[in-house]
């Protein structure tokens, strides 16, 4: 490859006009409360906390922060739904509300998308694409599963937990709730479902659409608050599960915290994913494969690709294409439609990501960023790789969150396999080749829930999602994701 | 000439989601208007019918050079595409104007022919006045593996364009079959001297699809990578309406970039395409959509 040869230049000369979802079809109140028992209703705390969207830091509306009465409430309204009706009724009759929650998501799945977007940051793309549509597709298979327990589970008497406590994160707000709530019903369990504290709305517009379907009262509660709403939760004694989906470090605290009670658990945890390229791969798709492994909702994906692994015999070359494909992302606004990089989700977020990009550049990794113009409000940070990372380098170790590659070169097929799963963390990984054979051997020996061959970022509720290692334990989605909300005998 | 073709890797899901992805975006006002002017000047504006006639082509040619009275500063088409045997018609025709001759040649378009009789049709496409010959290779011999054939008869037709003429080739990627065999074809083309590779003749189907064309758009790439030669490119075949033809364009802005945004590397095969793209900037001008009897059908 010569040197000489012109870098090919991607912008400056045809640019992208604005290209604006409109947000005049919303219906978002000021405030709002908390949905206990089928009512929202205003927090015994008194307490609120606005919802602000990242991309402008302006107060989207004010949330109620539920502390212990608040909880207990909640609690308790589940409880009795979940002895007085919920667990009693046929099960083609629950799945009836499972649906009807399904077509009403994919009705109002405009409003839902945009409030998405300026609630949490990502690219309208991306919500209006993947998030509802993903949403709704949950409650759709988990409806299908309601009615045909037994024949999944046959001859070990599958029976419903009791009162689900679930704690959700702000990276994909509903779809987390949708992949929470929707095997929690399908499977008689009644629900207390805590969204995170930045990115509270679009539950909250669930809450809106159950209670519009008509589920009884108290099947599903919605609270809002910070972590310590979530820990008087985890601590309470009537919620007979805690479902998790967050940072390894508070689901750690977590399994403490329910170590001796008789709950059951599932943990969806960090992750350092590796995304391994060899050198036969169809190099033009992987680039794309890897870019969407790192940068899809702004690296704020726990299975993201955040480790990529390069066979050196096309390192020089994958890396310049890499760059390339680089120069045609788009990061602003995240309404409008041509918006690849949304904005940080939050502040802390984003100081956290450039805490880990000033210790790349100290600890002697060579950083390259998009060039891009950076709005003057809000939170953002350009598209980052990080190249001659070891394996030692905290960048190639701990989880980012952010839109940060540590990239890393391999020479054989074990060497790259002892690498990747070279980390307390086994959530997913991705492999690259055009051989069938190797696929298959990695697939058997990366320590990973998933593993993705030739493509990355792809979900569907058919497939169970999981981790080995610090990246929790249980599975959602699939028929596993069933079993996560049983009793077997 | 003895050479290996490396089979260079293309994954089929990967190049669909891909093409997913590009044909998502938006483009409004101002950037779909100068997508549109682009457009316009990338036009090969083609007529390859049995039953042209001298009048036909004359008035193809009128049509080349006014494309619409209304708005006199639009940019004017890349070439007029034809026939050899009507070479010379084009070129008395376009004579006053920048607009180019392209001329099929090779037994167009089956390319079922031996190489003297190839070598006779390039040669007297150019002396009767074409500016650009847009060849078709042969596929049978692609078929059975003899790729140094394929090679060898770009690499004689190359020869007779010389340096004046620009070698359009055509792959006919609908009788290719997958796209690794599309790959190989453009790196064939391209290693034997194309100035651009081509998807289609028009005859067959599918003709030009996005993700063929983005198959070939790496192939230039990656020969760019190498070597830091250019080479064009020409979808062509179903392109008819300025929303697809806008999508192509932004393949080519996110797949090869600026350079290529440009009559001189990149164009449209195509016959009915300019009405469309006319109707779209008739209406990104005045706000309104007009009938299609208002634009001219040459």
């Amino acid at each position: 490859m010569s040197s000489t040869i012109q870098p090919l230049e991607f912008n400056g000369n045809w640019e992208l006009s604005p290209s604006l979802e409109s947000t005049d079809h919303l219906s978002l109140k000021n405030q709002y409360g908390l949905f206990i028992n089928g009512k929202f209703v205003k927090p015994l705390s008194k307490k609120l906390f606005p919802t602000i969207n990242p991309s402008n830091e302006a107060t989207i509306a004010m949330i109620a922060e539920a502390e212990e009465k608040d909880v207990n409430l909640a609690v308790k309204s589940a409880r009795v739904a979940y002895d007085g009706h919920w667990s009693k009724m046929p099960n083609k009759e629950r799945a009836k509300y499972i649906y009807r929650i399904a077509r009403m998501i994919q009705e109002k799945s405009k409003e839902l998308s945009v409030i998405e977007t300026i609630d949490g940051g990502k690219p309208i793309r991306e919500s209006r694409d993947i998030d509802i549509p993903l949403a709704a597709a949950h409650f759709y298979y988990y409806a299908g599963w309601a009615d045909k327990l037994k024949y999944a589970f046959p001859i070990a008497n599958p029976k419903p937990v009791g009162v689900a406590g679930q704690i959700i994160p702000w990276n994909f707000p509903l779809m987390m709730a949708a992949w929470k709530i929707a095997p929690a019903l399908a499977t008689g369990n009644t629900v207390v479902l805590k969204p995170a504290e930045s990115t509270s709305l679009t539950a909250l517009k669930l809450a809106e659409i159950i209670q519009e379907a008509d589920l009884p009262p108290g099947v599903v509660n919605i609270i809002t608050g910070p972590g310590t709403t979530g820990n008087l939760m985890v601590n309470h004694p009537k919620i007979d599960k805690i479902a998790f989906t967050g940072s390894t470090a508070v689901g750690k605290s977590i399994m403490k915290n329910i170590a001796g009670s008789n709950k059951k658990s599932t943990m969806e945890l960090g992750g350092k994913a590796a995304n391994i390229v060899f050198e036969d791969a169809p190099l033009d798709q992987a680039v794309e494969g890897v870019i969407n492994g790192i940068y899809f909702n702004q690296g704020h994906v726990c299975c993201a690709g955040s480790r990529l692994f390069i066979q050196e015999s096309i390192y020089d070359l994958f890396i310049r294409k890499l760059k390339d494909r680089m120069q045609s992302l788009i990061l602003g606004n995240p309404l409008d439609k041509n918006t690849d990089i949304g904005a940080i989700n939050s502040h802390n977020q984003l100081s956290s990501i450039n805490k880990y990009i000033d210790i790349g550049k100290k600890e002697g990794a060579e950083i390259f960023q998009l060039n891009c113009e950076i709005p003057s409000k809000g939170y953002w940070c350009a598209p980052t790789l990080f190249t001659n990372v070891s394996q030692s380098h905290a960048i190639a170790r701990e989880e980012i969150f952010g839109p940060v590659l540590a990239i890393q070169t391999f020479r054989t097929t074990n060497e790259v396999i002892n690498k990747a799963n070279n980390t307390p963390y086994g959530l997913s990984a991705g492999v690259w080749t055009d051989k069938g054979s190797k696929v298959f051997n990695l697939t058997s020996k990366l320590n990973a829930g998933v593993v993705w061959a030739n493509t990355y970022n792809k979900f569907d509720p058919t497939s169970p999602f999981g981790g080995y290692k610090e990246s929790g334990h249980g599975r959602e989605g699939g028929l596993h994701g069933l079993e996560a909300y049983l009793n077997l005998s | 000439m003895i050479k290996e073709f490396k089979n260079i890797r293309v994954d089929k899901l990967g190049i669909e989601d891909r093409i997913n992805r590009i044909t998502k975006r938006s483009l409004k006002r101002e950037s779909k208007l100068k997508g549109l002017e682009m457009i316009l000047s990338m036009i090969d504006l083609t007529t390859l019918e049995g039953m042209d006639t001298v009048k036909k082509v004359e008035q193809l040619c009128y049509k080349a050079t006014h494309l619409h009275n209304q708005f006199p500063n639009l940019p004017r088409v890349a070439a007029v595409c034809v026939y050899p045997n009507m070479v010379r018609i084009a070129s008395n025709s376009l004579k006053e104007s920048d607009v180019l001759v392209a001329s099929v040649a090779t037994a167009f378009p089956s390319g079922n022919a031996t190489l003297q009789i190839k070598i006779n049709d390039t040669k007297e496409a150019i002396e009767n006045g074409a500016n650009e010959v847009d060849m078709v290779i042969s596929r049978g011999k692609f078929h059975s593996g003899e790729y140094n054939y394929v090679f060898d008869e770009i690499a004689a037709i190359k020869d007779v364009c010389g340096e004046n003429s620009r070698l359009k080739v055509i792959l006919e990627t609908g009788e290719l079959g997958d796209y690794d065999h599309i790959r190989m074809a453009s790196e064939i083309a391209i290693n034997a001297g194309a100035d651009f590779i081509k998807t289609s003749t028009g005859k067959i189907s599918p003709a030009a699809t996005l993700p063929i064309t983005l198959v070939m758009l790496e192939a230039i790439k990656d020969h760019y990578y190498n070597t830091g030669k250019m080479v064009g490119m020409k979808p062509a075949g179903g392109i008819s309406n300025a929303k697809l033809a806008l999508q192509y364009l932004m393949l080519v802005k996110e797949t090869l970039g600026n350079l290529w945004l440009d009559k001189h590397w990149f164009r449209f095969g195509a016959s009915s395409l300019a009405n469309d793209v006319l109707m779209q900037i008739a209406k990104q001008k005045t706000g309104f959509y007009q009938s299609n009897n208002y634009f001219s059908k040459d």
